[in-house]
């Protein structure tokens, strides 16, 4: 097992014609993902290194034979309609890679989302990869990067910054520990699946035995899995790192959810909270893998 | 998030219905004078500044003539809000006032929908009356399509003790503004306080509206300048740097100066990020050794080597830094040549004179560290570029040792473009390519063409490189800026290349500083 996306995912890439959408469809091709349609409005007939472009994606559903995961390269003003089309046509896992979605366009994907019982990831993420199995977005590059870096084995991997994801898997990896599913929750203050929602999903999956985060100041994600922690719904491992610990209250570093705000998200608060709850918190990021191995042997 | 002054909320507010005092911004002493006139009677000036306790700091005055409201307007008007200068004050009348009360709409990140919030108690901070009297606060979150209800708003206000005519008031008002916040996808809107004025109005004393920054190009109107959470008035530099990014939606970069008019010697460097959370790890690392920042800037999302030089070469128009340092997470998805291109570019134009210490691990970080440390030798200043197996404090650690044992190169004069005798130019996204043919002609590497990420480039018969797609799909996209024909042709070819990428603003920002 891992965890939402597997050998057997269909996946669907919406904006597969575009300069990203080529490109990352090959590359989640070549580590062996499912790619078998693509999204294009006004493009259907044409296909993309043998992909098949379909102008919508109710017409990709019925033609591919059914699709279970739509991958959204589209620029940020056109998230919206992108995403509101897969969860219309029941995909159920809708993986929003575009950074800058306007932050009302995010609030009524989630409505939609919610009513229609589907998921998404993101926005601004750089998606999700289940080790040796299949990626949905970006994570890890080029296929044999992926191949390299992570390798499988017990370990999830949840991670509200993009480029600490892999590079969590990966200096988990040089360690000697294997990992399942590395998740990239998205970078933006509202997100479709945030760190609860990744590690419930860790703890349903009989493979996982420990659970990675990297948090980040802001947002109430990192105490709501301390509150899972402390209620009994998530009874795996913990290991975190926080980052952030010496940005200014009130300044964003580029991550629309790392803020501090009125004194809520602080560092200090989430370690707390997750150190209260029985989670194991690193002060420093290389400490990270001595830290895992240790409750792996425990 | 861009954040309004309080009179254009309030502007705002007033055109959706919600009564706001009479007043009128002022420049100038002599302005809020005539402003006072104008309302006749007791008034008061308000700083427009987006500063916390204004009144505790001499910032909110009270006049009871014109002439005062004068002296009052010139007292804020010579004072500062954190270090930045006040420009304007908003001189308006003074009401009478019953009742002072609280309304705000945030976003709730949990519910992942609009919240509103209600307080009895209005005129401190909510989050402090929220812990101290919880009893006088209430929130109601609401459908992000249907908006907040009527009827829902009275019995919000219900809940904290407020009745009768006053409810049906504020529950008016309280509508009113949760449809501004929506009609301005505001990432929040408050009013505080929102108070019963004796003649019974509801009426807002103040405002607070900060947007979403990603939604800010379907709002025109506002006049936003810089869509940015700067917590500063916008910077020339950062309005120079939110040009380059407004409109690019390739990758995402990111600019916010944290410190002006240092020295060299002061061990401020200027910092190039690559993704939010290896950045933030990055500054800790350079705190950890005694450098502070000139800057944050962040170029990630798979960005063109394009707008990596472009952010360079902002940053490096910042005098005084003592070095330059680049990090991201250490394992980036992205190809990272393209990073190293733009920095080549920029490094050499400029030309680089302090050290440099650049971390590009991740895909292709063997192939970026030949060509930024290989193509950087002729600077004569050291350019270190290390990957994934290097760790940021490690890196941090080398910037504090070259930056020791740094003694600078005489000054060379900034590098000028060479006049193209046979130009072969074409448009590309941002800007333009020039292959200058009589320079090609005595090339053997012809690196141009074998480097060009998207393979565009062909030799024609007479074994001159041109495009091997038309003019068009080049300037559509089908170039992506990779800068290969310019970058790998002046380190392994003849250096016929020229990748001309504009910067508007930033020549024009380098003379008045004396920066050629």
């Amino acid at each position: 097992m891992a965890i939402l996306v597997h050998q057997a995912t269909r996946v669907l890439v919406q904006g597969i014609t575009g300069r990203e959408g080529r490109a990352r469809a090959r590359l989640m091709r070549e580590y062996g993902t499912q790619v078998v349609a693509g999204c294009t409005p006004g493009r259907g007939g044409e296909t993309v290194d043998g992909t098949p472009v379909y102008d919508t994606v109710v017409e990709a559903v019925e033609a591919s034979g059914g699709i279970d995961a739509s991958v959204v390269f589209v620029p940020a003003p056109l998230v919206k309609d992108a995403a509101l089309e897969a969860i219309a046509a029941g995909v159920a896992l809708t993986v929003l890679v575009g950074d800058r979605v306007p932050v009302w366009d995010v609030m009524e994907i989630a409505r939609a989302a919610e009513r229609s019982g589907t998921d998404f990831l993101g926005p601004n993420t750089l998606g999700v990869l289940s080790v040796g199995k299949g990626v949905l977005g970006m994570i890890g590059g080029r296929a044999e990067s992926a191949r390299s870096w992570f390798r499988p084995g017990a370990v999830g991997v949840a991670s509200r910054s993009g480029g600490m994801t892999s590079s969590t898997g990966y200096y988990l990896c040089r360690a000697g520990i294997g990992l399942t599913t590395l998740v990239h929750v998205g970078g933006d203050g509202i997100v479709g699946l945030p760190l609860p929602a990744v590690v419930r999903r860790f703890q349903a999956d009989p493979d996982t035995r420990c659970i990675a985060i990297f948090g980040e100041i802001g947002g109430s994600q990192e105490e709501r899995v301390a509150e899972m922690m402390a209620n009994g719904e998530l009874s795996k491992p913990v290991v975190a790192f926080i980052g952030g610990r010496a940005a200014t209250p009130g300044v964003r570093f580029s991550h629309a959810g790392a803020i501090v705000e009125g004194g809520r998200g602080t560092h200090a608060g989430k370690v707390a909270a997750l150190r209260a709850a029985g989670a194991v918190v690193v002060d420093a990021f290389d400490e990270l893998p001595a830290a895992v191995v240790k409750v792996l042997e425990a | 998030m861009a954040r309004l002054a309080e009179f254009q909320g309030k502007q705002l507010l007033r055109s959706a219905g919600v009564a706001v005092p009479r007043g009128e911004p002022a420049g100038s002493a002599l302005d809020a004078t005539r402003v006072a006139e104008r309302l006749g009677g007791a008034v008061v000036v308000k700083a427009q500044a987006w500063t916390t306790s204004r009144k505790a700091h001499g910032l909110v005055r009270f006049a009871d003539s014109a002439a005062a409201a004068g002296e009052a307007a010139a007292a804020i008007l010579a004072a500062d809000a954190g270090g930045f200068p006040i420009a304007e004050v908003l001189v308006e009348e003074r009401v009478a006032i019953v009742a002072e009360r609280y309304a705000g709409v945030i976003l709730d990140d949990r519910r992942r929908c609009p919240l509103v919030l209600v307080s009895a108690r209005g005129g401190s901070g909510i989050e402090e009356t929220a812990r101290e009297h919880p009893e006088a606060v209430a929130e109601l979150a609401f459908d992000v399509v249907e908006g907040l209800q009527p009827h829902a708003a009275r019995e919000l206000w219900r809940r904290v003790g407020v009745h009768g005519e006053e409810q049906r008031a504020l529950a008016e008002a309280v509508v009113r503004l949760a449809g501004v916040a929506r009609r301005l996808e505001a990432h929040s809107a408050e009013i505080n306080p929102l108070v019963l004025a004796a003649d019974g109005r509801a009426l807002a004393l103040d405002c607070r509206i900060t947007l979403d920054d990603a939604a800010v190009f379907r709002h025109p109107e506002l006049g936003i300048e810089v869509a940015r959470e700067l917590g500063h008035p916008p910077t020339p530099l950062e309005r120079i740097a939110w040009d380059v990014e407004k409109d690019d939606y390739r990758g995402t970069f990111y600019f916010l100066q944290m410190r002006e008019g240092f020295a060299r010697g002061e061990r401020v460097v200027a910092f190039h990020g690559a993704g939010g959370g290896g950045s933030m790890m990055g500054m800790d690392a350079l705190a950890r050794h005694g450098f502070s920042v000139a800057n944050f800037c962040d170029t990630s999302g798979n960005p063109p080597a394009s707008k990596v030089y472009r952010a360079a070469r902002i940053l490096l128009s910042q005098p005084g830094v003592d070095g330059y340092f680049g990090t991201g997470s250490g394992v980036a998805s992205q190809e990272q040549f393209h990073s190293a291109r733009g920095l080549v570019k920029a490094f050499l134009e400029e030309p680089l004179a302090v050290p440099a210490v650049v971390r590009l691990g991740g895909n292709g970080e063997e192939t970026a560290i030949e060509i930024l440390a290989g193509f950087t030798r002729e600077l004569g200043v050291p350019v270190e570029c290390y990957g994934k197996d290097t760790p940021v404090d490690a890196c941090a650690r080398r910037l504090d040792e070259l930056v020791a044992s740094f003694v600078p190169p005489p000054r060379p004069a900034r590098r000028r473009p060479p006049h193209a005798e046979r130009p072969y130019a074409f448009k590309t996204p941002t800007g333009e390519v020039t292959l200058d043919h009589s320079v090609c002609a005595r090339c053997d590497s012809k690196a141009c063409v074998t480097a060009c990420v998207p393979q565009i480039l062909k030799l024609a018969e007479d074994g001159l490189p041109v495009l091997a797609v038309t003019p068009e799909e080049a300037a559509r996209g089908r170039c992506i800026e990779c800068l290969a024909c310019e970058v790998d042709c002046r380190a392994l070819g003849a250096g016929g290349g020229l990748v001309a990428l504009p910067v508007p603003g930033l020549d024009e920002y380098r003379a008045a500083r004396g920066m050629g």
